[in-house]
């Protein structure tokens, strides 16, 4: 312990020598500058993106006469008809008829490949679900103008899609009430999540009780055109849009009930319960946020796809107001790009061209909406686990 | 009378054998209680009273035998504690017992395990009618997203039980002694539990379904003292009722609650030249912790281990 050595004296220490070679301070300071500026690009892009699109639908809103955008006059743009419900109507038709198709397809894929599945399937059933997520969607549009629209939709019928339909209505409200009924008997003091089921809940049952009635109403109601017409109708385009959104849906809610801790279904079966008695009252209430954001997101995705409601939807650059998913219609999405193709001086009266960046706005408003709630329910998947 | 380490007689003096507790201050030895020397491990257990009969017990996960030669006969009412080091099997035999390892795919049994005299790995056998018999507690309390009282009744519902719950989920939680705490608040969620009641939920929710076995996989090792305390006075209190198996690191809590104990040891496989885990030695108790017949438990309770 005493023999330490001194060591022999050295340079007097200073601060410059600490400093460090000025070379060095100024590549870190430019290296922190290039990543600083490909930051501001891409943030200053969407703002432009943003401004363009709010300056002219403003020039839209601050010009337009209000009347004519609400009245189901139809979406004839090029004559000054802006009926916003008709495109609103058909988005809601294609994004409803979409996620019945998606949303139960999707979550079912999901349990299969996360509960049932082995692993040799999984590494099989995985990669061909992939592969549809990356199916071009002017190939599903074709698909569904060529194939769905003949063979599925006209070849069932109205009357018979009628009575499909209204099944597929009702077996889902049933359901729904199923379960907000066990909600709804809890006493006072519930867990958050239980509250928060309950508010879903009764959205799904009300919303599902007014899709029943619209279906049995409205679609009893318009006129049945199959026998003629061969040019495609929002189901077709719809199913087609439930098709492409159904990888996204099970991607993202396959990653919610793989979150689920091993242990509470180890917990689960070591009470003497059935794998489908796990996966429904154990794995899927503790997943419930991320399987809903995946249907959130799932919708906002169906309300933006244009190409398949563009091809398949029946309607070319203009369309009456419809109610059915079995006539011809124009999406707020194909609404837009049928009018804005491959010129930017588009025809028609002086707020054709605006009216397309109000249409715009509007679906951006509404798919940011989704997407906000959507992060909110991810975020809760993962502060619990 | 042989010597045993300090830490380990202190541990059997606990709550054990309270009349050692004054005599052994200054000598080292401990006395085998009465009631363990009665029943020494020539005394076959058989009939009724067998619960468990394990012989030649392997479990393998896909080529890899994880532990071997496992030979153990569990009676009725008893505490039985498997201790030994990490990955010497302990938990994967445990597993076994109610077919939980079905779980992981690639998990694989040989030998026999009967219980109450009937193969458990028989063909015909459906692992969910075994797991309601054989309940098990795990490591990690894993309340379900669900409130206290759900949790409970969990058990119960899944096995058909529609009547009655109220008075199940009050009996199991008394019986948990999570009772006094949580009566106030049954249909408050079950996550914010604190982990300790967390862990007697646990064990409430497995004794709901009325089992006759109960698994206990490291059930305090995430417990602080306190907490640990309640769960072993638990299992003292219970055990009138069910045949309890217990997989635990901490050995003076095998020494303290159980009657037999299993210790497990981890080996070089010579076949395939990986390490196995195999049943060492298995008798009493208070002869496993006082007087052991294998070297190498003796090396483990000493901490002599290497």
């Amino acid at each position: 312990m005493t023999d330490m050595t001194i060591r022999p004296d050295r340079a007097p220490l200073t601060v410059d020598v600490l400093a460090g070679p000025v070379s060095r301070l100024r590549k870190e300071t430019a290296i922190r500058w290039f990543f600083f500026s490909a930051a501001l690009v891409s943030i200053g892009i969407s703002i432009l993106i943003i401004w363009s699109l709010v300056n002219e639908a403003w020039t839209f809103i601050s010009q337009v006469d209000w009347s004519v955008t609400w009245g189901e006059t139809g979406w004839f743009p090029r004559r000054g008809l802006y009926d916003m419900p008709t495109l609103l109507v058909a988005s809601l038709i294609v994004t409803i008829v979409a996620m019945f198709v998606a949303g139960p397809l999707g979550l079912g894929s999901a349990i299969y490949l996360s509960e049932y599945a082995s692993r040799r399937t999984r590494s099989i059933l995985k990669p061909v679900l992939e592969v549809l997520a990356g199916v071009p969607s002017v190939v599903l549009g074709f698909f569904a103008l060529f194939f769905i629209s003949p063979q599925l939709i006209e070849r069932i019928g109205r009357n018979g899609w009628l009575v499909i339909g209204a099944l597929i209505v009702l077996t889902y409200v049933a359901l729904v009430a199923g379960w907000a009924r066990n909600l709804m008997k809890r006493e006072a003091g519930t867990p958050v999540s239980v509250q928060v089921q309950r508010i879903l809940m009764l959205t799904l049952l009300v919303a599902g009780a007014l899709v029943l009635v619209w279906w049995v109403n409205g679609v009893a109601e318009t006129a049945d055109t199959f026998a003629v017409k061969r040019s495609g109708q929002l189901a077709a385009a719809a199913v087609g849009v439930g098709i492409l959104t159904i990888p996204l849906v099970a991607s993202i809610a396959e990653d919610a009930l793989a979150s689920v801790p091993r242990e509470l279904r180890e917990a689960s079966a070591g009470l003497g319960a059935r794998k489908a008695t796990t996966t429904t009252q154990v794995v899927l209430p503790a997943a419930v946020s991320g399987i809903v954001a995946a249907f959130i997101i799932g919708i906002s995705r169906a309300l933006g796809e244009t190409m398949v409601v563009f091809m398949a939807g029946g309607a070319a650059d203009a369309s009456q107001f419809t109610s059915s998913p079995f006539d011809g219609g124009l999406t707020m999405t194909a609404g837009m790009a049928s009018l804005a193709t491959g010129t930017d001086s588009v025809v028609g009266e002086g707020l054709t061209f605006q009216s397309l960046y109000f249409v715009g706005m509007v679906l951006f408003l509404l798919t940011l909406f989704l997407n906000v709630v959507a992060g909110r329910f991810v975020n809760r998947v993962r502060e619990k686990y | 009378m042989v010597n045993v380490t300090p830490s380990v007689q202190d541990a059997l003096k606990g709550t054990r054998v309270d009349e050692d507790a004054t005599t052994a201050t200054d000598d080292i030895a401990i006395t085998v209680p009465t009631a363990a020397a009665s029943s020494g491990p020539q005394d076959e257990p058989s009939g009724d009273d067998l619960v468990f009969d394990v012989s030649e017990l392997s479990v393998f996960y896909g080529d890899f035998r994880a532990v071997r030669d496992v030979n153990m006969k569990i009676r009725r009412n008893e505490i039985t504690a498997m201790i030994g080091p990490s990955g010497c099997g302990k938990s994967t035999v445990l597993r076994s017992f109610n077919r939980m390892n079905d779980l992981i795919p690639t998990a694989r049994v040989a030998g026999n395990l009967l219980y109450r005299g009937v193969d458990l790995y028989d063909e015909r056998v459906d692992p969910v009618e075994v797991r309601r018999r054989i309940g098990m507690v795990f490591q990690k309390p894993n309340p379900f997203p669900k409130s206290i009282y759900d949790n409970v009744a969990y058990g119960p519902r899944v096995a058909g039980r529609k009547k009655g719950l109220d008075e199940v989920v009050e009996s199991s939680l008394r019986k948990a002694a999570l009772w006094d705490e949580v009566k106030d608040r049954l249909q408050d969620s079950a996550i914010g539990l604190s982990g300790g009641q967390q862990q007697r939920l646990s064990i409430a929710r497995a004794i709901a379904v009325d089992p006759e076995v109960l698994l206990m996989d490291e059930p305090c090792s995430a417990l602080d003292p306190i907490a640990t305390a309640r769960i072993e006075e638990l299992m003292a209190e219970i055990k009138a009722e069910y045949t309890i198996l217990i997989v635990t690191h901490n050995m003076q809590q095998a020494a303290r609650v159980s009657d037999r104990t299993a210790f497990f040891s981890v080996e070089l496989d010579e076949a395939n030249d990986r390490r196995t885990g195999l049943l060492v030695e298995y008798t009493d108790t208070a002869k496993l912790f006082s007087n052991p017949d294998d070297q190498r438990t003796e090396n483990y309770i000493t901490g002599r281990f290497g």
